[in-house]
């Protein structure tokens, strides 16, 4: 069974969640990946502010296809999220309470992950059709010359999700494959 | 010789793309109601059957199964008794891309150059490989390979004295290493031999091939077959998040090399393995 999770994430949402949980997130997210997440990194070294505010918020890694007419969005499945890793530990000190993609994090970020009390969800990489449906509302709200890669605000309502890393330090991928290796 | 006409291959090139990045192939199809049987994991069968769902809804509602709609990659086996009228074939490829990227509201996903990253705006160029046949037929055969996958594959000079073993061993720590990052579940690409660039595209290549099809010579298929039950081993499972299905199917190339050297390559493909022809 998954958990019905709203965003943006309470700190007490985010204890009660472990490697492992499928859940259902509903409520708002922000999108960005590299070109986005390489302007904001950017503008924070050079002492800017950035076009959105992240205190709490989660971040979607993905880059959709065009809305066809009629549609909120096009296809928007999650992206390797290991490109983003030089950017997240900045982003998780400034307040990011949680990130949506699929693969690999690096250590830098697992640790930030633990000591900001953040959490990394994957969605389930290729399901971009599926996914579109539970994306209600689309709104560019920055870098909109990055086109696919300008930041969106999303409204989400059970978008389909897995935790991998916790505040505790667990790591599904890590445990998922353990568990199953022969 | 046989005429073809320009504009032709430009319809067909745009059909391709299209229904590429829309239509789950039958042989993937299969290859996940196979794996809903066989997958030890519960969150694994939840991953395979949300894959399914997905493609029920991309062919419905007519979208694209993957926002990363890729790289448009063709190997064309071009009769050598064919002419193209009205231009030239990449050209024609590089046209229908563009038409076929726009009509379908696929993602431009190409930069003009890996520095600057600036979006070329169409998706093209494309990759284009040319093999010459007999014959004065032209047969497209396309994929849209998605970053995520192509991003984890490799390829390594191995020592003739690596042997057999050598490779496999070479081959499933690429799949380790690649982890969910290439979305699993996957199907492994594999070249052997030629030369540095050769194995590559025999890696390449054999990703066109259908899942459930094996290598026509009986020592290259059982190869094939032991390293998806050895991949299968590993654990990583759909998606990465542990389980028994962590590829739907191993495809190997094989071709002469040097006495020297052993290349190997190994080109992993995500789940959706978008791969379509048509013959002009």
């Amino acid at each position: 069974m998954a958990k019905n999770i709203t965003l943006p994430l309470e700190r007490e949402t985010i204890k009660d969640l472990r490697a492992g949980d499928r859940v259902h997130l509903s409520g708002t997210v922000y999108t960005a990946r590299d070109a986005a997440h390489k302007r904001m990194f950017e503008t924070i070294e050079q002492g800017g502010d950035l076009p959105i505010d992240i205190q709490g918020q989660v971040i979607y890694y993905v880059g959709p296809t065009p809305a066809k007419p009629g549609q909120v969005i096009g296809s928007a499945g999650p992206t390797t999220s290991g490109r983003m890793d030089k950017y997240t530990p900045k982003l998780l000190e400034m307040g990011l309470k949680g990130m949506i993609g699929k693969g690999y994090r690096n250590e830098e970020v697992k640790q930030a992950i633990i000591e900001q009390e953040a959490v990394y969800f994957a969605a389930v990489g290729g399901s971009a059709a599926l996914i579109s449906k539970a994306i209600k509302e689309v709104e560019v709200i920055a870098y909109a010359d990055l086109a696919t890669e300008a930041i969106r605000k999303m409204t989400i309502e059970h978008f389909p999700a897995i935790v991998i890393h916790d505040i505790y330090g667990g790591d599904q991928y890590e445990a998922g494959v353990k568990q199953f290796r022969e | 010789m046989r005429i073809i006409q320009y504009n032709d291959i430009v319809e067909q090139v745009s059909i391709l793309c299209q229904e590429a990045n829309v239509e789950l192939g039958e042989d993937v199809m299969n290859a996940f109601q196979q794996a809903l049987q066989t997958e030890k994991s519960e969150t694994g069968r939840v991953v395979i059957e949300q894959l399914m769902e997905n493609a029920e809804v991309a062919v419905k509602e007519y979208m694209p199964m993957c926002q990363d709609t890729g790289t448009a990659v063709f190997i064309v086996e071009m009769g050598q008794e064919c002419l193209i009228a009205g231009g030239t074939l990449t050209d024609a490829i590089n046209e229908g891309v563009r038409e076929g990227y726009e009509a379908g509201h696929l993602r431009h996903s190409i930069v003009k150059d890996p520095l600057g990253r600036k979006n070329t705006g169409d998706n093209t160029p494309a990759i284009v490989h040319i093999e010459y046949v007999a014959g004065d037929s032209l047969t497209l055969h396309m994929t849209a390979k998605g970053g995520g996958a192509e991003n984890m594959s490799d390829l390594k000079m191995l020592k003739p004295s690596d042997g057999l073993e050598g490779i496999k061993q070479y081959i499933l720590d690429v799949v380790k290493v690649a982890g969910p990052n290439a979305c699993p579940p996957l199907v492994v690409g594999i070249g052997i031999g030629g030369n540095f660039e050769r194995c590559a595209y025999l890696a390449k290549k054999s990703l066109f091939r259908p899942i459930g099809e094996r290598h026509r010579e009986a020592e290259v298929a059982d190869l094939e077959e032991d390293l998806m039950a050895e991949i299968n081993r590993l654990g990583i499972g759909p998606q990465g998040m542990g389980g028994s299905t962590t590829a739907l199917d191993v495809k190997i190339e094989v071709e002469a090399c040097h006495i020297a050297s052993l290349p190997v390559a190994v080109n992993l493909n995500c789940h959706a393995s978008r791969h379509k022809q048509v013959v002009l």
